[in-house]
């Protein structure tokens, strides 16, 4: 391959030696991603200083205006110590270009992951890596939680602390969990699902990356900050924290660097999928994995400037004065509280799409190929990504029912918010019909996939229980809301993640998992998924409210049996990281297609070749296509050599009447 | 496999109605809310029950055999029919529970007749409550007193962050403000005591920001009221006299907070102040 899209910037790159630095601090890497620290902190530092002394404020030296200052600072000399954006430099200054040698792809030994790489595909390991370290993190945090709640009564944690963990547990699960191991996965998968050599932009896909360590690292570190972490729940609402101590910044801070790597991440699979199509392969031939992150992307390119805007408010109410959410400021009380959450569940309505339509995507690729049959209703799977997009952005007020906004927009967020479970319920219809009268492998993958069937339509079922305003009054802010997110993100979206993760193991790592004990690490994790969450439906509409350290006697019962639950589950995932490490090092060696799928991605050997593909694919067929005889989705060849292929997408000949469902 | 859907409706609805939900109803609106919720369940069950069916029906009847792992499954690419029937039957149930949602919110929330207003004031960690005077003048008490079968309309407001207002035996909770006010409506049914919870995470001590409430007889109520010390000064925009009362007894109410600890923020709850 001797013409990559886009050239990569060169690490052993010779450079004039104007500083007298050792050549490990010139060039880009860790090391001299620690002296820009460095740098970084000394101009944060002078920075305040000048500024507070140029004001006459004192003391001059204020820590905590440094550490504001710092937050956002060093990070962004962190990246370009890392050497993020040296080609962009390079570039700027009008420097000779540099020929791509494409020693930036591929990944030869475990080092190269911890390098900025411009391959999609170390990429893609990269984030999925990342995800899982703060997954198992977010867990632990979750099961200290449960430690404090097993009784009643303060017991382990002070009610600061609880707060603190609770607000950390859902922030880092949520912005380096669920949003990035999607991305993570659809990073290494999607631009050979397409047909593509990389992503569109392989330079901002490795900055979209080295946002994400930083932003998870930034709220763990809150835990050090003076007064503790941000304790004001993932959702941050002002002015509680407004006026939080200085860890409330650490959250603020964290989820812009988030923001921006979804935003980012976002942009490129937009233009990936749009400019980098195999020939070929027209809009209703792309997997529904690709659909799917289509959808997401436009979300979270429309929906996550939003939460940027909230926390820039709070940012600047909290660290400059500014009275955007202080209610009480003059006799104008010319603040508006309830404004924020209007900004903000603009953004985090939609995010719950973000966090499930990628899902969505690989449970049509898992259930399709272990089921052997084509997708059914291929085109309304993808109407109906398009609908919960469009329809996802008119239903943010459902989380305001109790806020005491105007009375009257409950009732239209209360039918939208219903519309919008058609779309999804024709999602879970369509994949029955799927099943229905195939040929099941139930495996892992499989089980996965089927186990997010059932738990996805609980969390459904009360999210249209919760759209019911004179309900959603009663179990609002109570643990029904909690036992209600964790159907939907864990039974819906964690649940897909391992689906996908387990599905494209033997593509990522040229090895097979254990399927035995992956089966166990399903059948443990579902089990004490449903205990650990379902009893908490139960406690809600009794009456216990939510982020509570302390609670009354009468669910003491309840409270024991989920934090032994809790303890089990998060005892499980064990099973999965002892399965992924043994079957990573020395598991059995996958072969290119062991599930014998049509997609793109498996026709190439595992893992792929550096650049994907030695021929340029030719797309010729439906990407579901299982049962029809002879049908290929690609084939290696140039188009004009293709010939058209029994049943495209679509097959209207092959549409059955209704007398296979009984 | 539809007797088999039918037994799994069957038994989740036995399950799911008989099992205890709701704490003790105690106002017309939980009656009416407890009754949209059974009517919920009844229109879930079969939902789930139908998933659940054919999932495990599939794994049991088209699991691949010992000798299938080369055969694919018939390539039914759709059924216009059948999409159509699962588009309009899900939207006529849910439109359906939009108009019953909707009835029961305008019969909670309407104006009632002779409705008695009581002032909510909430600051961390603590309620008070007032009550309006024919002389212009306040009854205020930590404990919410009211009286059976009598229409309340509470006007709620917050002193520093936001907070809620929830009593669970309504059913009805609303957030308290800063800045504004927000009006919730309750008629209690049942005498007894109940715990009054602020749901709304508003710092250090938001678990132990409980009241008392109790629903009495009108006569008690009466005996109650006179007894109680007319307060000129209305509670809001002066800093409230009594202390933080974490611990009030009630069926909800947590055991007192461990000694030593403190329920201010570390900042004051003055963004203007915090900024400097």
């Amino acid at each position: 391959m001797t013409t990559a899209p886009n050239p990569g910037p060169r690490l052993d790159e010779q450079r004039p030696t104007r500083i007298p630095l050792p050549a490990k601090l010139r060039a880009p890497g860790w090391y001299r991603a620690a002296l820009f620290d460095l740098i970084g902190f000394g101009f944060c530092f002078g920075l305040v200083v000048l500024i507070r002394s140029l004001m006459h404020e004192h003391p001059i030296v204020d820590g905590n205006a440094i550490t504001i200052v710092s937050l956002i600072g060093v990070p962004l000399f962190f990246l370009v110590g890392l050497g993020v954006a040296d080609y962009w430099f390079y570039w700027a200054a009008g420097k000779a270009t540099r020929p791509e040698d494409h020693s930036a792809h591929g990944a030869r030994t475990w080092r190269d992951y911890f390098r900025v790489n411009t391959d999609h595909k170390v990429i893609g390991i990269q984030y999925v890596c990342t995800s899982f370290f703060f997954f198992l993190v977010g867990g632990l945090i979750a099961m200290l939680m449960r430690v404090e709640l097993a009784q009643p009564g303060m017991n382990f944690v002070t009610p600061e602390e609880f707060n603190g963990l609770f607000s950390v547990h859902a922030t880092i699960l949520i912005f380096l969990f669920v949003i990035p191991v999607f991305a993570g996965l659809a990073n290494f998968v999607l631009p050979l699902m397409i047909g593509a050599p990389d992503m569109a932009f392989p330079r901002l896909n490795a900055l979209s990356f080295w946002l994400l360590p930083l932003a998870g690292i930034m709220m763990l570190m809150s835990f050090l900050a003076p007064g503790g972490s941000f304790a004001s729940g993932w959702t941050a609402y002002a002015p509680l924290s407004t006026t939080m101590p200085l860890g409330q910044l650490f959250f603020t801070i964290a989820v812009q660097l988030a923001g921006a790597s979804s935003i980012a991440t976002a942009l490129n699979f937009l233009v990936t999928i749009i400019t980098m199509r195999a020939p070929g392969m027209s809009f209703f031939r792309m997997p529904l994995l690709v659909w799917a992150n289509f959808s997401t992307s436009l979300l979270v390119v429309i929906a996550t400037p939003f939460i940027a805007a909230s926390q820039f408010f709070v940012l600047l109410d909290r660290a400059l004065g500014f009275h955007f959410f202080d209610a009480f400021v003059g006799a104008g009380k010319d603040g508006n509280v309830i404004m924020y959450q209007h900004v903000f569940w603009f953004y985090s309505h939609p995010a719950v799409y973000i966090m499930m339509l990628p899902g969505f995507g690989i449970i049509s690729e898992v259930l399709a190929v272990k089921a052997r049959k084509p997708i059914f209703g291929y085109r309304m799977m993808a109407f109906s990504l398009l609908a919960i997009v469009v329809l996802g952005f008119t239903v943010w007020a459902h989380h305001m029912f109790v806020s005491g906004m105007a009375a009257w927009i409950r009732i239209p967020m209360m039918i939208t918010t219903a519309i919008i479970s058609i779309p999804t319920g024709i999602k879970v219809f369509s994949w029955l019909a799927t099943l229905w009268k195939g040929v099941l492998h139930v495996d892992t993958p499989m089980l996965w996939a089927l186990g997010f069937l059932a738990m996805f339509t609980l969390g459904g079922i009360s999210g249209i229980m919760l759209a019911m305003i004179p309900f959603d009054i009663h179990v609002s802010q109570t643990y029904f809301i909690v036992a209600h997110i964790h159907y939907v993100l864990f039974g819906g979206s964690v649940f897909t993640i391992f689906a996908g993760f387990y599905y494209w193991f033997p593509k990522m790592t040229g090895r097979m998992f254990d399927d035995r004990l992956g089966k166990w690490h399903f059948w443990s994790t579902f089990i004490f998924f449903n205990l650990t969450f379902a009893p908490m439906h139960l406690i809600g509409i009794e009456g216990m409210p939510r982020r509570v350290a302390e609670y009354a006697e009468k669910f003491a019962t309840w409270n024991l049996l989920i934090s032994i639950s809790a303890w089990m589950l998060g005892l499980s995932t064990l099973i999965f990281i002892y399965n992924v490490v043994v079957s990573w090092r020395g598991g059995p060696r996958a072969a290119p297609n062991p599930w014998r799928a049509l997609t793109l991605e498996w026709q190439v050997s595992s893992p792929p070749p550096i650049f994907n593909f030695d021929v340029v694919p030719t797309v010729v067929g439906g990407p579901y296509e299982y049962g029809v005889p002879g049908a290929v989705h690609g084939i290696f060849k140039p188009p004009e050599e293709a010939k058209p292929v029994p049943a495209g997408v679509g097959g209207q000949t092959t549409r059955e009447h209704t007398d296979h469902i009984q | 496999m539809v007797a088999f859907g039918v037994v799994l409706t069957a038994v989740v609805l036995a399950i799911v109605l008989s099992l205890p939900w709701f704490p003790s109803l105690a106002s017309t609106q939980a009656h009416r809310i407890h009754t949209l919720y059974n009517v919920l369940l009844i229109a879930s069950a079969p939902i789930f029950s139908l998933v659940a069916t054919v999932v495990i029906f599939s794994v049991i009847k088209f699991r691949m055999r010992p000798g299938e792992e080369e055969k694919d499954g018939p390539p039914i690419h759709g059924n216009t029919r059948l999409e159509v029937i699962w588009t309009a039957a899900p939207a006529a149930l849910i439109l359906g529970l939009c108009i019953y949602s909707y009835t029961v919110l305008r019969a909670n929330e309407d104006k009632k007749a002779g409705e008695t207003l009581v002032n909510v004031t909430e600051r961390q960690f603590a309620f008070e409550f007032s009550y309006p005077q024919a002389n212009g003048k306040q009854v205020v008490s930590p404990v919410l007193y009211l009286q059976d079968n009598h229409p309340y309309l509470f006007h709620i407001r917050s002193l520093d962050v936001i907070h809620s207002f929830f009593v669970p035996n309504f059913s009805e909770k609303i957030d308290a403000v800063p800045g504004i006010t927000t009006d919730l409506r309750v008629t209690p049914t049942r005498l007894g005591s109940y715990p009054a919870e602020c749901t709304e995470l508003c710092g250090a001590g938001h678990a132990f920001m409980r009241a008392e409430v109790e629903v009495v007889t009108p006569a008690r109520y009466q005996a109650w009221l006179s007894s109680q010390k007319l307060n000129g000064t209305p509670p809001i925009g002066v800093p409230p006299a009594f202390a933080v009362q974490p611990g009030v007894p009630g069926d909800s109410t947590p055991s007192t907070p461990p000694a030593g600890t403190t329920y201010s923020n570390s900042r004051s709850s003055h963004p203007q102040t915090a900024a400097k």
